[in-house]
């Protein structure tokens, strides 16, 4: 099972195991992480889950499509390469990626 | 002055287990009146899932967040519930006869027997911008929402976003404001197209201004605002502004649920399993906001919920008469009530 590492705004590391097919944020809540609200549940209405990809790691995970970019102008605070862990799918190539999670997802 | 409005009960929340509690109340002669944040119904469903998918309505292999809202408004037609949307509720407190006053945001005030708090997961309230050192200006200068338009005449005006609220109030106040700048983060607006032409077109004949980028710093003193610091991606500009509107979309806040003497726990309102009521006599909880041992936050916990604690709202409203239980299958009196008889 591929390998997610969360970094808190404190630095605190959490190093998970994902499911193929489980997005991001899912792997975050089943782990209880600090820093994701995941207010509307993974539907990409609320911009609560973001995390802020590793720099290593951007060009792998990619660029938002469209309708996540619209909901990024809600984000909290955004970063060049920050996602919305709901809409990023877990596969073997993102085995080892590495997030970090905001203080404050603005709620 | 404010109008005081009798009926039997107040629902604080019109999402869809408010909704349907319509049904089952009305079902028993019970009016209702329901009040939201939100300028529409349909609470969570209505505002972050409206095209997506719900399959787990029972009889209802796949309904989405908008359909759903349409079909229980549709469903309650019969019992005329009386809707106040954009209003919060303030203030709910215990009359001596045991009745209730709700007081609003509007200043409106009911009169009712019983209270049921169909919240959800809070109300709907604006999401504050990332941008440092905004309290202070929050209220005085920063709005987060338009109650009086004649308020911002004249004024040096700074409008943050890229959807329909920034677009709507952009060219609402155009034409009023001295100057007025719309910043979004990109060069795309998430908008109805018409609003966007308008918006694009007021821009060309140089009527108002549009900056790609983030507001990054606020000057001002004493809550009052001077100017705004506008960052793009290799430009940074200093605008001037006397208020700056930020539609940065919502976020489901408890808001003053928490005031009113009723026991919580962990921003969640215990009930009883046999009617879903409060620790306070007459206030009933349902929907996502209650919690009880094995509570499930599914829509059709909420519906039980509502046929429930109906019965027992019964006796509060009609504490001389007897209920007989009928089903709308075979009994003509409740389908008389649904106008199907």
């Amino acid at each position: 099972m591929p390998k997610i590492t969360f970094i808190e705004h404190d630095g605190t590391k959490h190093e998970v195991e994902a499911d193929i097919g489980s997005t991001v944020m899912e792997a975050a809540l089943k782990n209880d992480i600090g820093g994701i609200v995941a207010e509307c549940g993974g539907g990409c209405t609320c911009a609560t889950c973001l995390v802020h990809v590793d720099d290593a790691w951007s060009e792998i995970v990619g660029p938002p499509s469209s309708e996540e970019d619209q909901m990024l102008d809600a984000a909290f605070e955004l970063k060049p390469t920050s996602r919305l862990s709901c809409q990023i799918k877990v596969t073997e190539s993102l085995d080892g990626l590495i997030v970090h999670t905001p203080s404050y997802q603005g709620r | 002055m404010s109008e005081t409005i009798k009926t039997d009960v107040v629902i604080i929340g019109a999402g869809p287990c408010g909704l349907f509690a319509v049904f089952e109340l009305g079902l028993l002669d019970i009016k209702a009146h329901l009040i939201d944040i939100l300028d529409k119904v349909g609470g969570q469903c209505a505002e972050l899932y409206p095209e997506k998918p719900i399959y787990d309505i029972p009889g209802i292999p796949m309904v989405t967040g908008h359909g759903l809202t349409e079909a229980l408004m549709e469903q309650i037609k019969p019992f005329h519930p009386n809707f106040h949307l954009g209003e919060m509720v303030l203030k709910v407190e215990k009359l001596a006869d045991a009745s209730f006053r709700v007081t609003t945001d509007r200043d409106k005030t009911f009169e009712c027997k019983c209270v049921v708090i169909a919240a959800g997961g809070g109300s709907f309230q604006p999401k504050r911008p990332p941008i440092a050192g905004i309290e202070p200006y929050e209220a005085k200068s920063v709005h987060y929402a338009v109650r009086k338009m004649e308020a911002f005449r004249g004024k040096n005006l700074l409008v943050v976003g890229g959807g329909d609220s920034a677009l709507d109030w952009t060219l609402n106040l155009q034409p009023i404001a001295k100057r007025l700048t719309l910043v979004h983060r990109r060069d795309e607006f998430r908008g109805a197209p018409d609003s966007v032409n308008k918006m694009r077109a007021l821009v060309a004949s140089g009527d108002m201004d549009l900056k790609i980028g983030q507001v990054t710093a606020l000057e001002g003193d004493n809550g009052q605002l001077v100017a705004a610091t506008v960052k793009g991606k290799d430009t940074s500009d200093r605008i001037e502004c006397d208020a700056m509107l930020p539609f940065f979309g919502l976020t489901m806040k408890l808001g003053p649920v928490a005031e009113w003497g009723i026991k919580m726990e962990d921003e969640l309102i215990p009930v009883d399993t046999a009617a879903f009521e409060t620790n306070i006599p007459g206030i009933f909880a349902i929907g996502d906001i209650n919690t009880y041992p094995g509570k499930l936050k599914l829509i059709l916990s909420g519906f039980h919920e509502g046929a429930l604690m109906s019965q027992k709202i019964y006796h509060y409203v009609y504490p001389d008469k007897r209920l007989v239980f009928q089903y709308t299958t075979s009994s003509t009196n409740l389908q008389k009530k649904l106008g199907v008889a």
